[in-house]
């Protein structure tokens, strides 16, 4: 099947998703809800107030967590690279605890004062995220030019080392917020509304252009950091925007949804399966196979236990430990990755 | 007045406190076939790495074509110098065409599309080596005396006048040792391409090259011509072992084997 065809098909199905599993959930959704916007039936508001802006923030939130991955397997040559590997998502929640525990987080709700609120998470998380990278960057640059495994076992220890401190906050933290922070860190969907939705797509568009533009030099920089530059590709300069274009993205994404994990180990791979290793047409396929992926997870946890519904973190957690099993076992050779 | 390709002046570079390279020189000729050689750890692979700015900084001066290194852009540089490093590590799985493709970034710009002198120069460099009947196949699949063409056709995509060399034949049997030989000989007789090469097979250097450089522990221990180079006491300053030398009767060419493992 040729590369294009791939891209018609994901495309297809990702609007088939976007538009199906909004409908989906706790008792079935009859059609003309959508139809008349304007009715204020029970039905119209849990369709227009809840379900779609979750659905379109677990699209796009999936789609920056797959390309956070896609883009750091490229980097370190490693299968299992990924954005949390190298402590970034950890980076992010300690931000988020911190700023849970602090109590800056009211409560209160409504209009501007919800919105600074978040805004203070997100910074928080951001801080976090630049934090992890510029560490595990700093480590590995201090030993001997920042080899890229090197840098992969700096970002496990200072994923371990803010996980430690994630859980000195939460245990200094009252009961209220100690739980609070708990179930942050499960990563879920379930807060959200279009203010989210809106601050992860300029968070994931924002990355995704950048790793559009730089999806040659990713292509290089899958070779070989030497390779690429003694083929013209600055390397120094290129890994730096990537570093912090992806550690933004996912900083982003992890300050609203949580850290969900294993979106970024598991759809960069399945994609490069289905398209090949070509960022140029990766890239795309993973934007839209994580939000497919993603959407098609927090659909299954809302309706699966329904009417309780389930983190989504915890459901890609299931999926994602024996799929990173899979990968080991399979061989993630010396000569091949995947 | 024109400059020789590449030249070296008392160059001196340093990884943290371990000095690699001591005041090197060297004077590359358009045309020339270079081969350089010595001991393991010599620094011949780093000097090769500092001048296509894998490496950067040192002490020194280095100029290709007169101009000072640190004068071009990565990318310019990459259009002048193509570099065949040791093909090993993990590789993506990319296919053989899409990787030699990999070798027209620096012509490309970042939203232009491949042109079809793009396709026709990857397709001659698939050719050139012998690497267009497996094009279609993935990295990881190829074998050590494949995958080193591949670099090489690669690095020939590139379309430089200069072709950088680090140990090319290393860990191939004999077929594939003298298919990359000929075939770099060819490139240098008939394109014209400057060649330095690293290597440890002082037989092959000889027999190839036009120059050869002997680096020891970081500094030159050795520049000359293949003729000089065949003596018992300059090899054996280089490599600090005696050596055994065979004469080919017909030919009266020289080989050169380390005692011990000779007759």
């Amino acid at each position: 099947m040729s590369k294009r065809r791939v891209l018609a098909l994901l495309a297809v199905l990702a609007l088939a998703v976007l538009a199906g599993a909004p409908l989906l959930g706790m008792g079935t959704m009859p059609l003309s809800v959508i139809w008349q916007p304007g009715g204020d039936t029970m039905e119209a508001e849990v369709f227009w107030r809840l379900r779609l802006p979750r659905v379109l923030l677990a699209f796009l939130a999936g789609a920056g967590l797959a390309l956070g991955g896609m883009s750091f397997q490229a980097l370190f040559r490693n299968a299992l690279a990924t954005p949390f590997t190298l402590g970034v998502a950890s980076g992010a929640s300690l931000g988020a605890a911190v700023y849970v525990r602090l109590d800056l987080l009211s409560g209160k709700s409504g209009g501007l004062f919800l919105f600074l609120e978040r805004l203070g998470v997100s910074l928080f998380a951001l801080l976090g995220a630049l934090l992890a990278i510029g560490l595990v960057y700093g480590l590995s640059r201090a030993r001997r030019g920042f080899s890229t495994s090197t840098m992969l076992l700096a970002g496990v220890a200072i994923s371990f080392f803010f996980s430690s401190l994630i859980l000195f906050v939460q245990y200094t933290s009252d009961f209220f917020n100690s739980f609070r922070i708990l179930r942050w860190l499960m990563g879920g969907l379930s807060g959200a509304d279009y203010w989210t939705a809106l601050s992860v797509l300029v968070f994931t568009c924002a990355g995704g252009l950048v790793l559009l533009y730089l999806s040659r030099e990713l292509n290089l920089l899958a070779t070989g950091e030497d390779l690429a530059a003694s083929r013209g590709v600055d390397v120094n300069r290129i890994k730096i925007i990537l570093f912090l274009a992806v550690s933004l993205m996912v900083g982003g994404i992890v300050a609203v949804c949580g850290p969900i994990g294993f979106v970024g180990l598991m759809c960069p791979h399945i994609c490069r399966l289905l398209i090949g290793p070509d960022h140029r047409h990766l890239m795309p396929a993973t934007f839209l196979f994580g939000g497919v992926f993603l959407t098609l997870c927090d659909a299954v946890a809302r309706v699966l236990f329904a009417p309780t519904e389930m983190p989504v973190g915890v459901l890609t957690a299931f999926l994602g430990g024996p799929f990173f099993l899979w990968l080991l076992l399979r061989g993630a050779s010396e000569k091949s990755i995947l | 007045m024109t400059f020789p390709v590449i030249e070296i002046e008392n160059f001196s570079f340093a990884i943290g406190a371990k000095q690699i390279l001591r005041d090197v020189s060297l004077r590359v000729d358009s045309g020339e076939y270079w081969s350089i050689v010595g001991p393991n750890g010599a620094g011949k692979t780093t000097l090769l790495k500092c001048l296509v700015r894998i490496h950067t900084g040192g002490a020194g001066r280095i100029r290709l074509k007169g101009k000072v290194l640190g004068g071009y852009s990565q990318k310019e540089l990459a259009r002048l110098v193509g570099y065949v490093p040791q093909a090993s590590g993990r590789l993506f799985p990319f296919t053989v065409r899409e990787f030699v493709m990999m070798g027209r970034y620096p012509h490309l710009s970042p939203f232009s599309s491949v042109s079809r002198e793009d396709e026709k120069t990857v397709q001659h460099a698939l050719e050139v080596t012998g690497t267009a009947e497996f094009a279609e196949r993935r990295l990881g699949t190829l074998s050590g005396g494949e995958c080193q063409k591949v670099f090489l056709a690669a690095a020939l995509a590139q379309g430089a006048g200069i072709l950088l060399l680090d140990e090319p034949t290393a860990f191939l049997d004999y077929k594939h040792q003298a298919e990359i030989l000929r075939l770099l000989r060819r490139l240098n007789k008939e394109s014209g391409v400057t060649v330095v090469a690293v290597t440890h097979d002082i037989n092959c250097a000889v027999l190839f090259s036009d120059r050869i450089l002997a680096i020891k522990e970081g500094a030159v221990a050795f520049s000359g011509t293949p003729r000089e180079i065949m003596e018992e006491e300059v090899l054996g300053r280089i490599y600090d072992a005696s050596f055994h030398f065979m004469h080919d009767a017909e030919t009266g060419a020289s080989i050169v084997a380390p005692q011990g493992i000779s007759l």
